[in-house]
């Protein structure tokens, strides 16, 4: 049930560092982010990985650069086409 | 019943910085304060160390003060982020670069180090700065410091040498011989001095002390860089010359990466709540020197209350009708730059000893004397 | 730019929803703000998109037929004077002035450090949950969830239906408070079947009560956990591990708007009206609890802002939650071994990275926050200041604008709004 409606669903394309990832529509960046090779949105201030925690705009550990935007919220941000996400980790 | 030499009310910078010059003395100390070591007007203060040359006893407090932080500076704990980046006055227009020589003049002849940028020069220093000012006033010697922690530094090092740190302590009464705690006990002390900023008068009834509320914003890390504390020179035009709400540009880098904006000043606001259309008029009037910091990122706005004298100078030394109270308090926006040299001014007086600088001008008795207010200018 | 409204409500969940349907239904303008792209709030979230929650489909059916209008992506950061909300957007900024506010800001969930706690793959329980929602490919994915309460079932349950493979569920509260409350919620008719029909779907999960995590190990992300249960240690490898020690109320913007609270929630009157007047709270404001407590105070509130009269089996079905929301409070206290498991190297504060140690003689808040820089980054304590609050009794600071990071052009008032206010020197 659930992969067919994956397949069905329409996509969209974003880039997350550069990396291309197509997921479905209604995924959240913080989402999209777990789909690649680590789930690492930023690092800390001795350069150690950190990734999302609250997943609802509270803790700040997603914050990314967004289509040119500083510290937008992944998890509050659903992807779509053509979004570039910059993160500083 | 305990019994000091001293006792210090009021644990700002101000008085954090005298108990640590008297424990150094042998002095036996108490440090009472209301609440926490440098949590008051202290954290609500930019940090800045900075030659102030408004008048000639400004200037002998000032100059001296950042001379004697500078020599304290290679004793300091890293987190309270001591930073030699000087000031840059900036000039707007031609009239204001007019007035950088005889500034030039009055640094130099206090023995401060100064020097005149020409445009070019202004933005090669400082290329986030927006275009059109004709130069600008560098005090390489002025510096920037986080001041709960230099204050708390102050308080470990007088506890450290034997002083008693009294914190979590209000002080219900100053009385001669003793200090009366809100809980009651008494400290018995040969000499107090008051030192508690704006609450001073409530426990002192009479001082000439009156609030002025500033406001504080800090952006998040990775700012753009600015490289001096930076103030516009229309700083003292515009922002001391009137008796109401005004702003004027001041920018900070810290050590953090932030940016740290001010400043405005309400004379006679004692509330602490963040005024939005003053912060409005202190923004927009920052983004005129800094463009671009509209879209930049504001973690925190705060407020402060500085004690203000009538004539702008601290009262520093013995209250002329209670030989047993000392004074230590009224440095408004100048508490940070002037703890160190304030500190060492009413410790002289107290052990009876001469100076480097002249104290007079801070008297206390200019204003509360028998004989009536006096200019206290030189 | 400016808007204008009989009421703002402020968070699409549930309890603003109710509010702004019930109000725009008696004819208010209504405006509803939320920082989600798509109203719902946290317990709702995708149901706009997905629908497979009846009751949240019919209120938000309801919701987008009421007349309401709804700014997605919204953001309140500073209330500059009475009747005044500054808003910011994606890469723009409003002020809205309005007559009544609905403050709806719903809950967070509590976290308490442990190590190993800031490695990637480490969330929340609700925070694990509605990625999952949002789409996080958990499928074939190994889950551990340690937390407290329904939400931790509700969770799991989430995961299995998308293929997540749940290992262990450790609930911290004790058997017999557990089971207490259990049977507390026959009470509570649907709560109870709810509940059932959870476990159900994971009968398979080893569960226990008197469980919690004690580390999180890995080297860049999670690897494996390291639990308590009942006294013995387990370690189990995993891909995520979500762990929360119930809910605590969004309070920031109440405080910002100067609203009384006392022991963690929002003073109202029996009109759901703050201290403030002209201002009401309701749902998990008011204290956890839940989704039923969200819509009965909601619809009050929204009924009152209109001036209708208000039905007395409203106020009966607001006594009712309201007991349970005690139940739940108790049942979700943390344990005190849980309040012990970070060491000095810890962090608290994952925003400034202060560890445990750098709190080395702070008596309070204000302290910690101005010698250690806890609470001094970008969540602006709101991690950190929950724990703080479990760990070490220290009450918050006063809110101040702006009460979420904001760009410092959204700070500067439009002028249409400010003219009453400015000063001049």
């Amino acid at each position: 049930m659930r992969e067919a409606s994956l397949k069905n669903a329409s996509v969209v394309t974003l880039r997350i560092n550069g990396r291309e990832v197509t997921v479905p529509v209604g995924t959240s960046v913080a989402a999209a982010l777990a789909m690649m090779d680590s789930f690492v949105s930023r690092a800390d201030l001795s350069g150690r990985p950190r990734g999302p925690l609250c997943g609802m705009g509270v803790c700040f550990e997603c914050r990314a650069t967004i289509d040119g935007v500083p510290e937008v919220l992944m998890c509050l941000t659903p992807c779509r086409e053509d979004q570039t996400v910059v993160t500083d980790a | 019943m305990s019994a000091f030499d001293c006792v210090i009310v009021g644990g700002g910078i101000v008085g954090a910085a005298l108990a640590d010059v008297l424990s150094a003395e042998g002095v036996s100390v108490a440090l009472v304060e209301a609440r926490s070591i440098g949590t008051g007007t202290t954290a609500c203060g930019m940090g800045h160390l900075v030659a102030m040359d408004d008048n000639a006893a400004e200037l002998a407090l000032t100059a001296w003060s950042v001379a004697l932080w500078r020599e304290l500076a290679p004793g300091l704990p890293r987190t309270v982020e001591y930073d030699a980046c000087g000031t840059l006055w900036l000039a707007a227009d031609d009239e204001e670069m007019a007035a950088v020589s005889a500034k030039v003049a009055n640094y130099r002849a206090a023995g401060v180090r100064a020097e005149v940028l020409d445009s070019a020069a202004l933005y090669e220093a400082e290329p986030a700065l927006a275009p059109g000012l004709v130069g600008a006033l560098r005090v390489p010697e002025d510096a920037v410091l986080y001041p709960p922690l230099a204050a708390r530094t102050f308080a470990l090092r007088a506890q450290a040498r034997g002083a008693r740190l009294m914190t979590g302590c209000p002080v219900r009464e100053l009385r001669p011989g003793g200090v009366v705690l809100a809980n009651g006990e008494v400290l018995a002390a040969r000499h107090i001095v008051l030192a508690a900023g704006v609450a001073s008068p409530l426990l002192c009834p009479g001082l000439p002390i009156s609030p002025r509320k500033g406001h504080l914003l800090i952006t998040r890390r990775g700012a753009p860089v600015v490289h001096h504390q930076l103030v516009e020179l229309g700083y003292l035009k515009s922002a001391h010359g009137t008796d109401g709400a005004s702003v004027a540009f001041n920018a900070q880098p810290r050590v953090t990466g932030q940016l740290l904006l001010g400043s405005s000043r309400q004379p006679g606001d004692g509330t602490r709540e963040v005024d939005a259309a003053l912060l409005e008029r202190m923004l927009k009037r920052a983004a005129l020197f800094l463009p671009g910091l509209d879209g930049l990122q504001a973690l925190r706005v705060w407020t402060g209350l500085r004690p203000a004298t009538p004539d702008g100078l601290p009262l520093l030394g013995p209250h002329p009708e209670k030989p047993w109270l000392w004074l230590a308090c009224g440095h408004e926006g100048l508490g940070i730059t002037t703890a160190t040299g304030s500190a060492r001014l009413v410790a002289d007086q107290l052990l009876g000893r001469a100076s480097v600088i002249d104290s007079r001008p801070y008297s206390p008795a200019r204003f509360l004397s028998a004989s009536g207010p006096e200019v206290a200018h030189a | 730019m400016r808007e204008v409204c009989d009421l703002v409500v402020v968070g699409a969940g549930p309890g603003g929803l109710a509010a702004a349907c019930r109000a725009a239904e008696a004819g208010l303008d209504v405006l509803v703000l939320d920082a989600q792209p798509e109203p719902g709030g946290q317990v709702w979230r995708g149901e706009a998109r997905k629908g497979s929650n009846r009751l949240a489909r019919r209120w938000l059916t309801r919701f987008s037929a009421s007349g309401a209008r709804f700014r997605p992506g919204a953001r309140v950061i500073a209330a500059p004077e009475p009747g005044v909300l500054l808003v910011e957007e994606a890469s723009s900024s409003f002020a809205v002035r309005y007559g009544r506010a609905v403050l709806a800001t719903g809950a967070r969930e509590r976290f308490l450090p442990f190590p190993g706690w800031t490695l990637p793959g480490v969330l929340g329980v609700s925070g694990l949950q509605v990625l999952v929602k949002d789409g996080l490919p958990i499928e074939g994915k190994r889950v551990v969830l340690a937390g407290t309460g329904p939400l931790l079932l509700v969770a799991a349950a989430t995961i299995h239906a998308h293929g997540g493979e749940v290992l262990y569920i450790a609930e911290q509260a004790s058997a017999a408070s557990h089971w207490g409350f259990a049977l507390q919620l026959w009470r509570q008719p649907a709560k109870l079947l709810q509940g059932a029909l959870m476990s159900a779907k994971l009968v398979s999960v080893p569960t226990s009560t008197d469980a919690w995590v004690t580390a999180a190990e890995g080297e860049r992300r999670l690897e494996a956990v390291r639990l308590s249960v009942r006294g013995r240690e387990e370690h189990l490898h995993c891909d995520y591990l979500g762990a929360a020690y119930g809910l605590v109320p969004n309070l920031e913007v109440a405080r910002l708007l100067g609203c009384e609270t006392s022991a963690g929630a929002v003073v109202v009157d029996d009109r759901l009206e703050t201290r403030v007047p002209k201002v009401h709270a309701v749902g998990e404001l008011l204290g956890i609890g839940g989704v039923d407590q969200a819509l009965v105070t909601g619809a009050l509130a929204g009924l009152v802002a209109a001036e209708q009269p208000v039905p007395l089996e409203l106020e009966r079905s607001w006594h009712r939650v309201r007991t349970f929301a005690a139940q739940l409070a108790r049942h979700d206290a943390p344990r005190a071994e849980l309040l012990r498991l970070a060491a000095p190297d810890t962090l608290l504060c994952r925003c400034e990275d202060v560890p445990m140690s750098a709190l080395e003689g702070c008596q309070n808040l204000r302290e910690a926050r101005l010698y250690a820089r806890l609470g001094m980054g970008a969540c602006q304590g709101r991690t950190c200041g929950t724990a703080a609050q479990a760990l070490f009794g220290w009450s918050g600071e006063d809110v101040r604008p702006p009460c979420l990071p904001a760009r410092i052009g959204s700070l500067r008032l439009p002028s249409d709004v400010s003219s009453t206010h400015t000063r001049e020197s």
